[in-house]
């Protein structure tokens, strides 16, 4: 979409003014350099090819009971082995990717959009159009952690849906503040001015002079908050507050395996392992872009 | 310094009032009938409803109601929870010495722990120790702390039976959680440590302490560490905030008595009063704790208070 706004400006001047088509070329080079983050993109693929390919990969259905196959040890025909009622793990931890990859990305998607709209009107237009917009970001920032999702839960129910609007919503202000503090640098450029000179309204302005400037921060702080989303996404439905039975959710899954933990260590180990490996590949990933698209290396280039 | 002071607090006031404005919004947001919902599944006759409903004052328009909520908050009456019929604050207060103590020993774990980490990673930068130290500090981000509590429950509590797997009481049941809740702030410290640490290493004045022929620890503990600490400090009212917040998964997981575990069973009970009660009180303590890290920092660093 970047690409192809820019595209509309003079190309000689393009480079100039988003920064954006001069970059993408050689953003992937680049990236490719940092090996971990390499490994961190790799396993990214590898687990969006299980979450499209679930039906293929796995050999049961995740949610079929089978009593008489309870709790068996992990083996050639249960990989994973299976849990308490029988249902086979490895089944269910292939599907569960499906649900964290679609909770990080589509609660990451709802604070993106709402975070950077805000922090856009906020640094944008200033004066109490800021000081509304920011104080009302303070307020949100003053429950710490996990508080305010669980609080949003309590309020909405918990369920999936609900889950991932309460993350998403949580995480609104870490975005409006990292834009509002963009667009305040970004609009004292020079082509910005000269923008609303030529009559631009403010709505083209922001959308093609300043917006393209926070698609960079944007992307690293995105990336990151899509490791952070399905870790809280994960210790919500672990509390019983998120995705309910039998959604093979990873985080459910190991608080319907701890009563087991002595005996039978595979139905809580698995699912636990796999949010580990999927949170430190988006972690692993996010780092690399920061060192990539990090702004103080885009003035030195 | 009395200017900044003023300043700071002043600039508390609005945050509290939004916050207390928010809590208050929480029940009016419940979609469909709020009595309804926390009567739930019991059977209930209208008067009950009724009764309930002028128990919460719900039947008075909304800046009356929010006005009585406000007066009654400042003078610690956070109304009765729904399911024990007891005061709100007396059932937070039989709960909060636990969780402090939680907190407190998860931040003095992750602090040793990501300052050793932190340390050891800048002064032997891009050898072996820095990289394995900076994986532990990547995998403490990454890892779900209500899965590390398991793996702990199942190596310390069920197999080598040092320490008890769950419950609240002695010294011994404060280790397993305290440790799950501290690794994951020390990676955030590690990271931290290690950046400033190796900005404060290529300082004149570290090459003087060098130059002097002091030995490598003397320089690191008394000239470097001590400028390194800075940026940690700063951090420690966020991470104290993080820390109680944690404490939700860490007590349900390790079934340790406390705010935490009071809130997730309030949720589910769908006792209202007592989530808006503690959800109150952690946010208010967690505004008045960074009020209070950036007053004791001011104190301490010249260059804020004089600028």
């Amino acid at each position: 979409m970047t690409m192809a706004q820019a595209g509309t400006v003079p190309a000689s001047r393009s480079h100039d003014l988003t920064g954006v088509p001069a970059k993408r070329p050689n953003l992937f080079v680049r990236l490719s350099k940092s090996k971990v983050a390499v490994a961190g993109f790799v396993v990214l693929v590898i687990l969006a090819v299980m979450a499209l390919a679930a039906p293929v990969i796995s050999p049961a259905e995740p949610n079929a009971v089978a009593p008489r196959e309870a709790l068996r040890p992990p083996s050639s025909s249960n990989l994973f082995g299976t849990d308490q009622y029988g249902r086979d793990v490895f089944s269910r931890v292939v599907y569960g990717t499906r649900i964290s990859l679609l909770v990080g990305f589509i609660s990451v998607s709802i604070a993106v959009v709402i975070g950077t709209v805000l922090g856009l009107i906020a640094g944008y237009y200033g004066r109490w159009t800021d000081t509304i917009i920011m104080r009302f970001v303070d307020v949100m920032l003053a429950f710490p952690g996990i508080l305010l999702a669980l609080a949003l839960v309590s309020i909405l129910g918990p369920s999936l849906p609900n889950l991932m609007i309460a993350v998403g919503i949580s995480s609104v202000p870490s975005y409006a503040r990292l834009v509002r503090g963009s667009v305040l640098s970004a609009k004292e450029n020079v082509y910005v001015e000269a923008a609303r000179v030529v009559g631009a309204t403010d709505g083209v302005i922001m959308r093609r002079h300043v917006l393209p400037n926070v698609v960079a921060p944007v992307i690293v702080l995105a990336t990151l908050g899509i490791a952070s989303a399905i870790l809280w996404a994960a210790s919500l439905s672990f509390l019983g507050l998120g995705s309910q039975p039998p959604t093979p959710e990873w985080g459910r899954m190991l608080s319907e395996g701890r009563n087991y933990l002595r005996e039978q260590w595979w139905i809580a180990t698995f699912p636990g392992l796999a949010i580990m490996v999927t949170v430190l590949a988006m972690n692993l990933l996010g780092d690399g872009l920061r060192d990539t698209l990090d702004p103080r290396q885009q003035i030195r280039t | 310094m009395g200017r900044f002071l003023i300043q700071r607090f002043l600039a508390t006031i609005p945050v509290v009032l939004g916050v207390t404005i928010a809590v208050f919004a929480m029940l009016h947001l419940v979609p469909g009938d709020p009595v309804q919902m926390m009567l739930g599944e019991f059977q209930t006759s209208p008067e009950q409803i009724e009764k309930l409903k002028a128990q919460l004052y719900l039947d008075e328009p909304l800046p009356q109601q929010y006005g009585r909520y406000l007066t009654n908050a400042l003078q610690g009456d956070l109304g009765y929870s729904i399911r024990s019929k007891r005061p709100v604050m007396d059932e937070i207060k039989d709960n909060l010495p636990s969780t402090l103590v939680l907190t407190l020993s998860g931040l003095g774990v992750a602090i040793v722990i990501g300052m050793s980490l932190g340390i050891v990673a800048a002064v032997k930068q891009n050898t072996w120790a820095d990289l394995s130290a900076m994986i532990i500090a990547m995998l403490g981000v990454s890892m779900p702390s209500f899965w590390l509590g398991l793996l702990l429950i199942f190596a310390f509590s069920l197999k080598l039976e040092w320490f008890p797997a769950t419950g609240g009481g002695d010294f011994r049941h404060l280790i397993l959680p305290a440790v799950t809740l501290g690794l994951g702030a020390s990676a955030i410290i590690a990271r931290l440590t290690r950046s400033t640490m190796l900005e404060v290493l290529r300082q004149e004045y570290i090459v003087t302490a060098r130059a002097k022929g002091l030995r490598g620890s003397v320089v690191i503990l008394r000239h470097a560490l001590r400028n390194a600490m800075i940026p940690t400090v700063t951090i420690l009212g966020l991470q104290f905030g993080q820390l109680l917040a944690g404490t939700v998964v860490i007590e349900t997981v390790f079934g340790r008595p406390g705010i935490g575990r009071l809130i997730v069973s309030a949720i589910l009970e769908k006792d209202f009063p007592l989530v808006q009660g503690i959800v109150l009180f952690i946010a208010i303590s967690y505004v008045l704790i960074n009020l209070l890290v950036d007053v004791l920092y001011a104190v301490l660093d010249p260059r804020i208070r004089l600028g």
